[in-house]
């Protein structure tokens, strides 16, 4: 299980890597290694040039800048999670990120290289799904953005050409205001879902419910954002009723089956999920609510 | 034979720190891949892509053509010896009916997905790789079969395209007359069983060095094994070769659980090609090839009844056992024999009768895997005894109780024959004091209480146990040489070979006490065939009795012989002599003695001075201690699990082990073989899942789909130890190796099922896995959102 | 015609300089170029944590690491643990809980707990065995790791100042 060969590029700057990846063909972009190495290691991803960002420093930041949360596609797992700022700002990537890998692959994984290499059941890929994040790609060509619904094609497959990199995501910070919650089925703590569930909730004068976003993954190549339950939440009272009813419609949602698992027990999973991720984020939006 | 009364126990008995550790923890164990020969070549292999298929021709010109590439060996390339004979037959057996083994390169035809097609040896593992991409093989794809009940079906593929069924080898068990006692039986109840197989999974995966000696003609094999003497004898078997020809040696083991006992067509091609370049070449198995090619264990399907009367005592046992064997049969009909003959386990069976049918597939062999057989066996007796309780409304401990041999029957002849060819005949044991002593720890009196509080909020809490008796220290021997050196220094060399069983301190303790130094001051050599002549190694917890007690009888001889030689030296009777701190010394004078250097050197003789009519030269003593029968340890295991309904997750919140392996060497060292074995058991009734496609290609083949339990998954283990000795060996020592792994999947999945109890779930299967329970569950399952 | 690259990095304090191929993973480069072959392969695929070292004090899985990005980077395998031969506080612990068997496991976990310990003084049991989720082990069922890594915490503790 060893690399196949390849010519390695480690450029010191963005300009130098799209340049790179504009002009070597059958070129794979290295973030944290924790997927593509694997892969690499199988000989199930052989390419012909390696172009590695590690060097590239200006990918890799946290910053708040008006009501938004901007994230550097190289910033590391590691980094997000001790990140006091995204604490405040934004604790819903803490609770998806304890449940991403361990110690050792987050000290090295990053944002950028979870949500390009897009396993559809991969925590960070739902968060990005959820808070409709904006994805900044770029190339040599220039600069694109990307909204998330768009982003995810297919299994394991993005928006991006050939020739762009994701520089990094924005995050807009309404969120704040928001209960939230992540949560999740799978086998073993670290392992990738079989099934996520997360959800923002926020609440009107009355208690009741004014928005909803639920983003569940797993169920299929890439996540989905359901939105007639979301859409039928608003004005519902925060009671078991409104999660049991959103639950066994995230049970008629669509999902695959492989080896392991079968569609049915997905359907299971996204109600049981659903209606978990609901009641905790409505737990957490009542708390915001009474201060 | 030694009595009883001559053993001492000092060394014997105490939690010694290991020998073992501080290398380790410094990084600087030795393990196979840590060889580094000068001019060392790299090996990697083809290997088939299809489950089953013809092979028409290889063309290994672009491979050649690399740069840093030495050799690609095909079948054809090979020494005639190796074309001419497949692996040999590890233990043959008249039941028998079609002997499969594999050539060490796949000749004309491949029968599991993974066997080995061609050997390409280059300067760098890296380039090895490449070059095996590059060998290009016209495969015939067959027909695959890939389940062992599919493969008794009528018109099924066969794995093997002459022959003439995919039948292995079928033999009866049979005690008394099961057919007449059930007929006429208050009660009968029924049971299909399915047990889905799982791997060894050591850490270290597979490994040789080869290196060839031209000018002797002779190979020295560095090999990750579990007895580097049956390796040997393997290859002399295969190439003819003669004793002096070949030496194995096995470095430290990153863990073995079975199947690093088995001989590998690999070894033969990495030697062949060493002979072949004359230069070291090294294999080390990559994760993917293990998953491929290291021999996994457990698919078994039963279909079973027990009868009983109305007091739910066992009245009878009978039914089919469906083993696969795989694509081959290395070990023959071992693994589903001692399944077979595991079934009746502590309870009295008057009545037993068992079809055993083992059925060949296109999937990677099964050979045993920690437990060996007996996990699937216990697993299926205490499914039978849970549904005679249930059925009767009675506590499933007390079924237990009522049907348990009493230590009063000790030796107790259940009536079967094991594969030893000795009856199964129990040698001691107290299963009712084990059990009773598990309850006790577990609190399961406490039981009914912690589970109605949990249901009172929501939540499903379920107890469950097992019961095992275990053929523990098979022969046919193990060997041990004590010698003390004419420098003082003591070794031990014996073919026990341990894989972290710490036998390098187990062993010294053991010595020490007959030999009266510290047993630091001992060293202990293993798995070198230049060492000992002949050897078994370590597999089947056997190396406590065997090698405990072959160290046991061979340190004795030695001092004796060192007290008669200080006698004559000393001028005094040998029963005035003891052996204390690295002297043989005269009880009534300590300070009156000879040093155990001195009488080395004196055994050892002078040069031209005769030692005529005296004893055997040196101060040395060799001993194959050989059981006349296996000792039987026994278990009790109880589990306590929660179960989510919603998501069928089980968490195992206690578990407690009641254990008795006799008397014990090193108490620290045991526990730790018994919680790691319940931790194997964790997975194979939890997590551990090999699945293969319709064509039988295996679909598991990371760590990343193959769930290994992990430290969130394991739970801390309360142990209790019972000590009845076996009166079959100068120690009373019995093994202790498999017991963990035995039990666990049996009271796990009992728990399961007693968690489960509110909906009628009833489970019969392992692994049991969230997805499955939630199947089982139903509507159930909904929980809160319905 | 491989592409190859001059590395120099700072390996337990020393630096190693060597010419290799950029696709040679730093677990090889550490066993088979540096011969310190107490880093162990177990997976190459970033699953087991046998190979963990760390990597400018953080702890990393050493088969999805290439060499050639360590270049002036500062790794610590577990060679650096001991003192001329003398275990280290968690070393020691282990041997006295019995957290090892064969041993093959053993510096990945001793790599991961040497970061967590660093990091956490005062773990609890929970965090112990969430920390140590990334390193597999078959012989011991954990328990005399993470034992060890506890009764290391709390020898550690009496020992600061």
């Amino acid at each position: 299980m060893k690399p196949a060969p390849f010519i390695y590029h480690d450029p010191q700057n963005l300009s130098e890597a799209v340049n790179l990846l504009a002009t070597n063909e059958n070129a794979r972009v290295l973030a944290g290694g924790q997927s593509l190495m694997p892969m690499m290691n199988f000989r199930y991803v052989m390419p012909d040039h390696l172009i590695d960002l590690n060097k590239v420093s200006e990918l890799s930041y946290i910053r708040v800048e008006g009501g938004t949360l901007k994230i550097g596609a190289m910033t590391r797992q590691r980094d997000i999670e001790f990140s006091s700022e995204i604490g405040k700002h934004c604790p819903l990537l803490h609770a998806a990120l304890a449940h991403v890998g361990h110690r050792q692959t987050r000290n090295r994984g990053t944002l950028g290289g979870s949500l390009c290499h897009q396993d559809p059941s991969a925590e960070l890929v739902n968060a990005a799904a959820l808070l409709g994040a904006t994805m900044h790609a770029v190339s040599r060509r220039g600069t694109r953005d990307i909204p998330f619904a768009d982003f995810a094609l297919a299994y394991m497959t993005t928006a991006l050409e050939s020739d762009e990199l994701l520089s990094g995501i924005t995050l807009t910070l309404s969120i704040k205001s928001m209960g939230y919650a992540f949560v999740e089925f799978a086998r073993r703590h670290g392992d990738f879902a079989i099934v996520a569930c997360s959800a923002l909730l926020s609440l009107d004068a009355q208690g009741s419910i004014a928005d909803a976003s639920i983003a569940l993954s797993g169920l299929n190549h890439a996540p989905t954002r359901p939105a007639a339950i979301e859409q039928a939440l608003r004005g519902q009272p925060l009671e078991a009723a409104t999660f049991k009813a959103a639950a066994a419609e995230a049970e008629k949602l669509d999902a695959g089956a492989d080896a392991y698992v079968t569609s049915a027990y997905r359907q299971h999973l996204a109600r049981v999920l659903t209606y978990r991720a609901l009641e905790q984020a409505a737990a957490r939006a009542k708390e915001i609510q009474h201060g | 034979m030694i009595t009883q009364a001559h053993v001492k126990l000092t060394g014997f008995g105490a939690s010694v720190k290991r020998k073992e550790d501080p290398a380790l923890l410094r990084g600087e164990g030795q393990f196979i891949d840590d060889i580094h020969l000068p001019e060392m070549l790299h090996a990697a292999f083809v290997r088939s892509p299809y489950a089953h298929a013809k092979i028409n021709g290889i063309d290994k010109t672009a491979a050649l053509a690399l740069p840093g590439v030495h050799a690609v060996l095909t079948h054809a390339d090979l020494p005639q010896a190796a074309r001419d004979n497949t692996l040999p037959l590890l233990v043959p057996h008249p039941a028998i009916k079609l002997v499969k083994l594999p050539y060490a390169l796949a000749k004309d035809e491949t029968c599991y997905a993974g066997e080995p097609v061609a050997c390409v040896v280059a300067d760098s593992r890296y380039i090895a790789e490449d070059a095996a991409q590059l060998v290009e093989v016209d495969y015939e794809p067959l027909p695959a079969v890939n389940d062992c009940r599919a493969a008794l079906e009528e018109g099924a593929p066969l794995a093997h395209r002459d022959a003439e069924s995919n039948i292995a080898a079928r033999f009866p068990l049979k005690v008394g007359d099961a057919d007449r006692a059930f007929t006429g039986a208050a009660h009968v109840f029924r049971e299909k069983i399915y047990q889905h197989r799982g791997g060894p999974f050591f850490m270290e995966c597979r490994g040789i060095v080869a290196e060839y000696d031209a000018h002797h003609d002779a190979y020295t094999l560095h090999v990750a094994s579990q007895g580097p003497h049956r390796i040997k004898r393997s290859m002399m078997e295969v190439f003819g070769f003669g004793d002096h020809q070949i030496r194995v040696v096995t470095p430290d083991v990153g863990g073995g659980f079975g199947p690093k006992g088995s001989f590998y067509p690999e070894y033969i091609d990495v030697a062949a090609a060493a002979a072949l370049l004359r230069r070291p070449v090294k294999w080390i198995e990559d994760r993917r090839e293990n998953f491929l090619t290291t021999h996994q264990e457990r698919d078994q399907y039963w279909d079973m009844e027990i009868a009983v009367d109305a007091n739910a005592k066992i009245i009878g046992v009978r039914g089919q056992l469906i083993h696969e064997t795989g694509a081959y049969v290395p070990w023959g009909i071992v693994l589903p024999w001692i399944t077979a003959t595991t079934v009746p386990g502590p309870y009295v069976v008057p009545n037993f009768k068992l079809d055993v049918i083992s059925v060949f597939t296109n999937k990677i062999q099964t050979t045993p895997v920690r437990g060996a057989g007996r996990p699937e066996a216990v697993t299926t007796m205490e499914r039978l005894m849970d549904r005679v309780a249930r059925e009767l409304k009675l506590d499933r401990a007390e079924v237990r109780r009522r049907n348990f041999i009493q230590p009063e029957q000790m030796p107790y002849k259940v009536g079967i024959i094991f594969r030893d060819g000795r009856p199964v005949t129990y040698d001691s044991g107290d299963y009712p004091a084990c059990l009773a002593a598990a309850l006790k720890t577990s609190d399961y009196d406490g039981f009914a209480q912690r589970q109605a509080a949990a249901r009172a909020q929501g939540r499903y809490l379920g107890i469950g146990m097992a019961n095992a008796v275990e053929a523990t220290g098979l022969g046919p021997y193990e060997s041990a040489t004590v010698r003390v050196a004419t420098s003082g220094k003591i070794t031990i060399y014996t073919g026990a070979t341990p894989q972290g069983q710490a036998h390098k301190t187990t062993l010294a303790q053991i010595a020490s006490d007959q030999l009266g130094v510290d047993f630091n001051d001992i060293e202990v050599v293993t798995g070198d065939t230049s060492m000992n002549a002949l050897g078994m190694g370590t597999f089947a917890a056997r190396t406590a009795v065997n090698a405990g007690n072959s160290v046991h009888v061979a340190a004795i001889a030695v001092a004796d012989k060192a007290k008669k030689i200080a006698a004559g030296m000393m001028e005094c009777l040998e029963d005035d002599l003891e052996l204390a701190d690295g002297f043989v010394r005269l009880k009534s004078a300590p300070d009156v003695r000879k040093s155990l250097r001195d009488i080395s050197v004196k055994a050892f003789g002078m040069p031209g001075f005769s030692m005529a009519g005296g004893l055997a030269p040196g101060l040395e003593h060799t001993a194959h201690f050989t059981p006349d029968q296996s000792a039987y340890s026994n278990g009790a295991h109880v589990a306590e699990v929660e179960v989510d309904i919603e998501t069928g997750e089980v968490k195992i919140l206690r578990y407690t082990v009641a254990h008795d392996c006799g008397r014990v060497i090193n108490p620290m060292v045991v526990d730790g073989q018994v919680i790691g074995g319940v931790a194997h058991g964790v997975g194979n009734a939890l997590y551990e899942q090999l699945m293969f496609d319709d064509n039988a290609q295996p679909l598991t083949t990371n760590f990343g789909e193959y769930l290994l339990p992990m430290a969130t998954d394991v739970p801390r283990v309360d142990m209790v130890h019972l000590e009845t000795p076996s009166p079959l060996n100068p120690l009373g020592v019995k093994g202790a190796g498999e017991g963990g792994t035995i039990s666990a999947i049996g009271a796990i999945i009992s728990a399961v099922e007693n968690a489960l109890e509110p909906f009628g779930v009833v489970i019969s299967e392992a692994p049991i896995t969230p997805q499955r329970i939630v199947a089982l569950l139903g509507e159930h399952a909904r929980g809160r959102t319905r | 015609m491989a592409d190859t690259r001059k590395i120099a990095v700072n390996v337990n304090g020393t630096m190693r300089s060597a010419t290799i191929e950029t696709r040679m993973t730093l677990v090889d480069f550490l066993r088979h170029e540096l011969k310190l072959t107490g880093t162990h392969v177990g997976c190459e695929h970033g699953v087991c944590g046998a190979c963990t070292v760390l990597v400018n004090g953080n702890s990393a899985r050493a088969c999805l690491m290439l060499a050639v990005q360590c270049d002036g980077q500062e790794v610590a395998t577990v060679e650096s643990l001991a003192t001329d031969k003398k275990l280290n506080v968690l070393q020691q612990a282990f041997q006295d809980n019995h957290g090892l068997q064969c041993g093959f496991c053993t510096p990945g976990m001793l790599m991961t707990l040497t970061e967590f310990l660093r990091d956490h003084p005062e773990p609890g049991e929970a965090q112990v065995r969430d920390v140590l989720s990334g390193n597999l082990c078959r012989c011991t069922g954990y328990q005399g790791i993470i034992d060890a890594a506890l009764d290391a915490a709390k020898k550690m503790r009496e020992a600061a100042p």
